[in-house]
């Protein structure tokens, strides 16, 4: 019963969430929105290798779900870092 | 029971991330997309992760789980914070329905530093306060 609900109504609504984010990418007016949809489709993703970890009962899969969680705030870390030494380096002339 | 509870945790983080998903294209601006990424979809992945540490039944995979929940839980609000930060020295506007901007005049003309009210509104201790 716990593999047919992941298979049939976790893992689509995930995937749903992950297209809408995805719109949000493509429209994000600033270069932020732009970040925070590509943090919300990490965190999203995460979730669903952990589903799919689940339904399938391959524990290495669980591997790489922690793995993304990390390298997923190290990417926006970058993200931000990068956005405000441009902010320096511009106002500096 | 475990496995009605397992589903319940399933469900319960999968509708929060579908309104993440949801939020992030419906709010008005950034700050506010930043608030359903950093509150809704971290409890979403703290829910299923929470499922999955239930059901599964190697105990250090239970285990690696809950490491893995309390990690997302610590950093998505710096993260959250860093991108706000960035965005609002960037100069991206709020939304015109916000009622008000407290850092307006608040960062030096550069943005190196942050003083915790505007230079303008800088007003000298009060009498009481003097020896």
């Amino acid at each position: 019963m716990i593999s047919a609900v992941a298979l049939w109504v976790v893992l689509p609504a995930l995937s749903i969430a992950v297209l809408l984010s995805v719109v949000r990418l493509a429209l994000g007016p600033s270069f932020p929105d732009r970040v925070v949809a590509l943090d919300l489709m990490t965190t999203i993703g995460v979730g669903i290798v952990t589903v799919a970890a689940l339904a399938w009962e391959q524990t290495a899969l669980f591997d790489v779900a922690t793995v993304l969680a990390l390298v997923s705030f190290l990417a926006t870390v970058a993200f931000a870092r990068y956005v405000e030494r441009g902010i320096r380096l511009w106002s500096n002339g | 029971m475990v496995e009605w509870l397992v589903v319940a945790l399933l469900l319960a983080g999968t509708f929060f991330m579908v309104v993440a998903g949801i939020g992030i294209v419906r709010m008005p601006d950034v700050y506010l997309r930043m608030s359903c990424t950093s509150k809704a979809a971290t409890l979403g992945c703290g829910c299923l992760l929470a499922g999955y540490a239930l059901q599964v039944g190697d105990a250090g995979i239970a285990v690696r789980a809950v490491a893995t929940a309390a990690f997302v839980l610590l950093t998505a609000p710096v993260a959250a914070h860093m991108i706000g930060r960035a965005a609002y020295r960037l100069g991206v506007p709020l939304w015109v329905g916000s009622c008000c901007d407290e850092l307006k005049g608040a960062y030096s003309p550069g943005g190196e530093f942050l003083q915790s009210r505007p230079v303008s509104q800088v007003r000298p201790p009060h009498p009481s306060l003097d020896p």
